[in-house]
């Protein structure tokens, strides 16, 4: 029992990192970022890139080693966040719904099917891989490693927070998030803020994919394309736009899968969660935490 | 400032005060659906190799795909990522049925229609109610319930799928005739759903929603019944397709294949049936004509949404409404 809390838990706060950029980008311009997932990919890949320069890893050096990675391929994984919205999300805005859906599905596709012909289809073994002691914790095994890495999420959703709540730049964020036009004639420079949200976004993302690299040991092409789709659930189900609603909807989700699986066995995991998806949609589509909000026409 | 420098064009009205070229002239011919369609009938009388037979029926298919993903997304403009989803619950309805009964294909149409119609309600009722965007990911949600599903339950063959599935005719060029036919009056179909009151109502919920339902459209139930059509559509091009190919299975109906077929639509010009069938057939022959590319095949695809998207949103043969011009 206590073993399916801590898996949810831990599952659940990758969610949760993913979907907070996710929930923040859809937050302040309204646009479901399809390509949010390839982000967690192409960090996931950027990871292993930097690993394999640096050549061997002692075990002992891994978690600092790992946390250097973390942050060059939050940078990098950043800026591809960064340029992706200059060339693919900023020429259409304005443009109808619609055609930025279409184009974050092509954005999607050009991210995952890029990578397969930069590095083929096949799925690499990251050079690092965490594994070692477990410790006991309430009758649960969980490793050291495992906690190391929920830190991290944690640490850096409790961040994000205090930016966007206490920060200057985070109230120019809410601000564009209330009335772009507004913002803009109060001398918030739009277009330099929402660079900067598909920034943390990204970076975000790109630290949930090396995490991701090291925990599973295995990344592919098309790792990102599920995780997006569970990371936009998680975010509906905390209420996408809500920072910390976000959060608690990928613990929760986590929680909910690890519980389903359980129950329902592995092959009907991916089912039960859109299932949970759908219902949230059906009976409370502004989330846990969302506020109601009308449609101003 | 120059004294050059031009007055601002007043903005154009579709296909309102725009001089006519040839090539618009073209797009507004009625005979073209017509030439179309002869063409397509001739092509057994110049090549009826079973490998041209083959990729000839598999693009009649994909072009009944489009235009009934078409009606979803072109005209009332919702994104439906998972359409395989539908193609798969006809082909796998009409398999199971006549598999197990040892019906002819063509008899399982009528319960393909109602399931299919059971589908499109079910997954439709709940979501249509909210706002396009997360409507697109639930689809995509959905698309993947199904696959997965028929993955994992002992009816639909598990991985391996169904397989000795009755074919429609005996001979593969007497198929092509019969497939070429079907989705003819498919298209046709579509294209006088799009021109009835009920298509010019989902015309008006893709423009403006606020504006249509408070002129008295009922825009759920317009949504719905698009998506119901959508649905319908998809599952018969399915029973076409497990017919083809005798054997399905769940690696048929991926995501990969919704995200092609909403390419078609989108290249062809989305709302516009002359422009979806043309993206249809360039999108299914493309990769035959484009063996040694197939590694970047898709990665050319998702440049190209965008690029579409950026460029010329209306598509390659734009939808030209004629209540404009009056």
């Amino acid at each position: 029992m206590t073993q399916l809390v801590w898996n949810g838990l831990f599952v659940g706060s990758f969610y949760a990192l993913v979907a907070l950029g996710y929930s923040m980008v859809y937050g302040i311009i309204k646009l479901l970022n399809f390509a949010h997932g390839d982000l967690y990919m192409l960090g996931a890949f950027s990871g292993f890139a930097v690993l394999s320069a640096l050549g061997g890893v002692s075990a002992a050096m891994t978690l600092p080693v790992l946390m250097a990675v973390l942050l060059l391929t939050m940078v990098s994984t950043g800026l591809a966040g960064v340029v992706l919205e200059r060339v693919a999300y900023r020429p259409l805005r304005g443009a109808p719904r619609l055609s930025l859906l279409i184009t974050a599905v092509g954005a999607s596709f050009a991210i995952e099917y890029g990578m397969r012909a930069a590095t083929g289809p096949d799925p690499r073994v990251y050079p690092v891989r965490l594994s070692g002691t477990s410790i006991e914790v309430f009758g649960a095994r969980l490793t050291l490693q495992q906690l190391a890495l929920i830190g991290v999420a944690l640490v850096l959703m409790v961040g994000l927070n205090l930016l966007v709540t206490r920060t200057r730049e985070g109230r120019a964020m809410r601000a564009i998030a209330l009335d772009p036009r507004t913002s803009a004639l109060m001398g918030i420079d739009v277009n330099a803020v929402i660079s900067r949200t598909f920034f943390l976004g990204s970076a975000l993302a790109g630290a949930a994919g090396v995490m991701a690299g090291a925990y599973y040991g295995k990344i592919d092409f098309l790792m990102g394309f599920l995780i997006g789709l569970k990371a936009f659930t998680a975010a509906v189900i905390g209420g996408i736009g809500n920072i910390p609603g976000t959060m608690l909807g990928g613990l929760v989700l986590g929680l909910l899968e690890s519980f389903g699986t359980y129950w329902l066995g592995g092959e009907w995991r991916d089912v039960f969660a859109f299932g949970v998806l759908i219902l949230f949609l059906t009976v409370r589509p502004t989330g846990l935490l969302g506020e109601r909000v009308t449609e101003r026409v | 400032m120059n004294e050059t420098t031009k007055a601002p064009e007043a903005p154009r009205k579709i296909g309102a005060q725009r001089p006519q070229t040839r090539l618009s002239k073209l797009f507004d011919n009625r005979w073209v659906g017509l030439v179309g369609l002869l063409i397509a009938l001739l092509v057994p009388f110049v090549n009826a190799s079973n490998y041209t037979m083959s990729i000839m029926t598999t693009a009649a298919v994909f072009v009944m795909l489009a235009s009934g993903l078409n009606i979803v997304v072109g005209f009332t403009g919702l994104l439906d990522l998972g359409y395989a989803a539908f193609f798969a619950v006809g082909a796998y309805t009409s398999g199971i049925l006549a598999t197990r009964f040892d019906l002819p294909l063509v008899a399982t149409v009528p319960a393909v229609i109602v399931v299919t119609v059971i589908a499109g309600v079910i997954i439709g009722a709940p979501t249509l109610r909210l706002r396009s965007d997360y409507l697109a990911i639930v689809t995509l949600g959905f698309g993947e319930i199904i696959r997965i599903t028929a993955n994992n339950l002992p009816v639909t063959g598990g991985p391996s799928g169904i397989y000795g599935i009755p074919g429609l005719t005996d001979s593969p060029v007497s198929l092509y005739f019969v497939t070429v036919v079907i989705v003819a009056i498919a298209v046709i179909g579509a294209s006088r759903l799009g021109r009835s009151r009920l298509g010019r109502a989902m015309r008006f919920v893709r423009e403006d929603e606020d504006a249509a339902e408070a002129t008295g459209v009922h825009t759920y139930r317009v949504k719905l019944a698009a998506y119901i059509a959508g649905a319908v559509w998809g599952g018969l091009a399915g029973v076409l397709f497990a017919g083809q190919v005798s054997a399905i299975s769940p690696n048929s109906f991926t995501f990969l294949y919704s995200a092609t077929v909403l390419m078609a639509v989108v290249l062809g010009g989305m709302g516009s049936v002359p422009g979806v069938v043309l993206g249809a057939i360039i999108i299914s022959l493309l990769p035959e004509l484009l063996r040694d590319a197939a590694d970047y095949r898709f990665f050319i695809f998702g440049v190209l949404l965008i690029i579409v998207m950026i460029v010329r949103p209306q598509g390659l043969w734009p939808a030209r409404s004629k209540e404009a011009l009056k």
